[in-house]
């Protein structure tokens, strides 16, 4: 049985860390708009890790999340001063991104070494991964229940959150930072290419069943959850990536789900 | 709290000039409102009513200078209420009206669930606009009339001492509308709070407006309502169509 390998525990445990955070965080992005910024974020892990090589890093994290909240500063103060579209300046963005973390990494011709970096290895995870992960998903848990209010009103009005003298810009730099964050820590487990569909399928499908804002996250959480352990046993008994397992399971609920709300 | 009135604060606007992008929206505004008062600034699209709320709650840059005052003494922040023009929400955001007091209040609305104090509270100021029955409702799913008057209640929770409303009436139904103006006359006699309102609706506002300006840039004609209404400026700037004067100074009697 699968719960009888090491391994399995692990990538369980991690499972079950990772799935309700990024499900939580899901429901900020949907209500901010930020799904194509919480992609470029995982697709920019690739530059981020041909970065830390550059600069002889033994780890590339710490270059991949220096990156990704520069991003997140940049992006933030794109949305406070831009007037035209922020849309096409986010796919120039993407563009940049992605094409520059694949020429450096596959430079050489050596870009196969990376590939779990596209789909994830969380069947590899240790013991020693999952503390500090454990601790950062508290962190942004907490971080989570801070803005909560902020981030509602500001995706309701910006004029009516300023009259609460929330300060807004700050407040979106926060959100984006904490994005920043977790997703570039998902993505060595979960791969750059499904990373996002964690974050944004759980909310999505939570959203039109949900009358209020506790009922969104805790469906959201709740579907994360489920579809985390099913696509990570699924995985085990097809041999398939795990993460992209995962956002499969992910679509199938959200595909459920809009087919109840046409039937009800 | 909840039965305080406002700190007697009055609202000094000298000269207060807006740019946006190099083009002057507003210019040269003085205003003073005190404590109690009731003004409605009226004037065409384009005008720069809203960007003059802007100006008041801190959002923009300007020239000139926004004085509040209590009692003699500089407030720095004030707290200020403000009903936005439109709140663009989309189908099936899962936000309830019970959620956009809580947070008004400036709980959690996971502290719903151990925090029964919380609810009273929300009920007391859903009540206060007579909009109890949508506690639980989203606020997607609520009419122009119903979403306004949820607004307010949040805007007045808690008790703030300046009171914005910006064109607070557009998409409202006459009836939703002559009750919410009710509200709003209700709120300043018992709590003494001051309000600015922006609107279109000039025969609405006219009978509760203790003042009246009229903009368009800068500030073309200031009195009471009945003077504003009276003024040749009024239809030089509205045009002729759009209003029956007669039928506005009848409202105001």
């Amino acid at each position: 049985m699968w719960w009888s390998y090491d391994f399995m525990q692990w990538a369980l445990m991690a499972v079950l860390i990772i799935t309700p955070v990024l499900a939580l965080l899901g429901t900020f992005v949907i209500r901010h708009h930020l799904t194509f910024f919480s992609d470029i974020v995982g697709h920019s892990s690739l530059t981020g890790i041909a970065l830390g090589l550059a600069l002889g890093l033994a780890q590339p994290t710490p270059a991949m999340i220096g990156l990704a909240l520069l991003l997140a500063f940049l992006v933030s103060l794109l949305q406070k001063w831009s007037r035209s579209s922020v849309d096409m300046s986010l796919g120039v963005l993407f563009s940049l991104m992605t094409s520059l973390g694949v020429v450096l990494l596959s430079k050489g011709g050596g870009f196969s070494k990376f590939t779990a970096y596209l789909i994830g290895d969380i069947l590899t995870v240790s013991p020693t991964q999952l503390f500090p992960m454990f601790i950062v998903g508290v962190c942004v848990v907490i971080m989570w229940v801070i803005l909560h209010n902020a981030i509602v009103l500001i995706s309701l009005n910006p004029l009516l959150a300023r009259s609460r003298r929330i300060p807004v810009f700050w407040v979106e730099v926060g959100l984006t930072s904490m994005l920043a964050v977790m997703v570039t820590l998902s993505v060595q487990w979960i791969g750059v290419l499904v990373v996002n569909s964690l974050l944004i399928l759980p909310a999505a499908t939570a959203r039109p069943w949900a009358k209020n804002a506790r009922q969104y996250a805790a469906f959201s959480v709740l579907i994360g959850l489920t579809s985390g352990v099913i696509g990570l046993i699924g995985s085990f008994y097809w041999g398939s990536a795990t993460g992209a397992t995962i956002a499969l399971v992910g679509s199938f609920f959200f595909a459920m789900s809009l087919l109840l709300r046409v039937v009800i | 709290m909840m039965d305080r009135t406002c700190r007697h604060l009055s609202t000094t606007l000298d000269k207060v000039t807006v740019s946006l992008s190099g083009k002057v929206v507003i210019k040269d505004i003085s205003l003073q409102i005190a404590c109690g008062d009731l003004l409605a600034i009226i004037g065409p699209n384009g005008a720069g009513k809203t960007t003059l709320l802007r100006a008041i709650l801190g959002e923009i840059p300007f020239e000139g200078s926004i004085k509040f005052e209590a009692l003699g003494e500089r407030v720095r922040r004030p707290l200020i209420g403000y009903v936005p023009q439109q709140v663009a929400i989309e189908k099936g955001t899962p936000t309830s009206v019970e959620d956009l007091l809580v947070m008004a209040i400036g709980a959690s609305p996971f502290s719903l669930l151990w925090r029964p104090m919380v609810r009273r509270q929300v009920m007391e100021a859903l009540d206060r606009v007579q909009v109890g029955y949508l506690l639980k409702e989203r606020l997607c799913d609520l009419s122009g009339g119903e979403l306004q008057r949820v607004l307010l209640a949040a805007a007045i929770t808690p008790l703030p001492d300046l009171l914005l409303l910006d064109e607070p009436v557009s998409g409202v139904d006459p009836q939703g509308l002559a009750l919410f103006y009710e509200l709003v006359s209700e709120l300043r006699q018992k709590r003494h709070l001051s309000i600015i309102i922006v609107t279109h609706d000039l025969a609405g506002i006219a009978p509760h407006a203790d003042r009246m300006v009229l903009m368009k840039e800068s500030i073309l004609v200031e009195g009471t309502a009945e003077d504003v209404l009276q003024d040749e400026m009024l239809i030089r700037t509205f045009g002729p169509k759009l209003l029956n004067v007669a039928t506005l100074l009848e409202a105001k009697k």
